[in-house]
């Protein structure tokens, strides 16, 4: 499942679709969940407002998930990410994969958290005590 | 009719998120759209020279080359910040 939303994201609840979803097949569920940060090179960060492309955004995350579940067999992934204005501790991003087992679960998370990060076409603007400023690019074209 | 979209500090400096334009049938491509559009004036000159700039043809990443046609959508922005 890929979701790009505004609204917060339920960690408990998507475990435990994805529990349900491979029940009796999967031996592990490995996730991660991604927050906002109140500092970012030494400034004190108010506010981080996420921009997407409607569309290619999901394609993206799509390719990523199917990716990751062909390389390490996994019986199921869920990438859900966070658009819209967050403020510090809010959750930004969430990824799972259910797997037989945990080696290829960790390996496949950690795979999609790390694409998503430098791949997925998002904007962050960063709001601090001193400016407003757009942060510079990733260097990675997406796919 | 084709769709452009300007995403970030593209579309702030632009004014503008998205728009459907009629093409004129000597746009063929991505090199003679931005052209065009930059023909709109100072600001668009100056926002769409920007060398960083990434275009998308059907959420697609293209270049100066790639064609345009009736129904396309057509997107600039700067390089992704990522997720």
């Amino acid at each position: 499942m890929i979701s790009v939303q505004t609204d917060d994201i339920d960690p408990g609840r998507e475990l435990e679709a994805l529990r349900r979803a491979c029940a009796g097949k999967a031996g592990a569920v490995v996730s991660f969940m991604g927050l906002v940060r109140d500092l970012n090179e030494g400034d004190s960060v108010s506010q981080l407002t996420l921009e997407h492309y409607p569309g290619m955004t999901e394609k993206a995350l799509g390719e990523i998930r199917e990716q990751a579940c062909r390389r390490w067999n996994l019986l199921d992934a869920v990438i859900i990410h966070r658009v819209g204005p967050l403020a510090p501790s809010d959750r930004i991003v969430f990824v799972a994969a259910a797997c037989a087992h945990r080696g290829d679960a960790f390996r496949a998370c950690e795979f999609m958290i790390d694409t998503l990060k430098t791949e997925a076409p998002f904007w962050k603007k960063e709001v601090t005590a001193n400016s407003t400023r757009w942060l510079p690019g990733s260097g990675n074209v997406p796919s | 009719m084709i769709k452009l979209l300007y995403f970030a500090s593209l579309r702030e400096a632009l004014g503008v998120g998205n728009e459907q334009v009629e093409l004129p049938d000597r746009i063929s491509d991505v090199a003679a759209l931005m052209r065009w559009l930059q023909d709109r004036g100072e600001l668009w000159r100056n926002a769409l020279a920007d060398p960083h700039l990434i275009v998308a043809v059907n959420q697609q990443v293209a270049s100066t080359d790639t064609v345009i046609q009736d129904g396309d959508e057509v997107a600039w922005f700067p390089p992704i910040t990522g997720g």
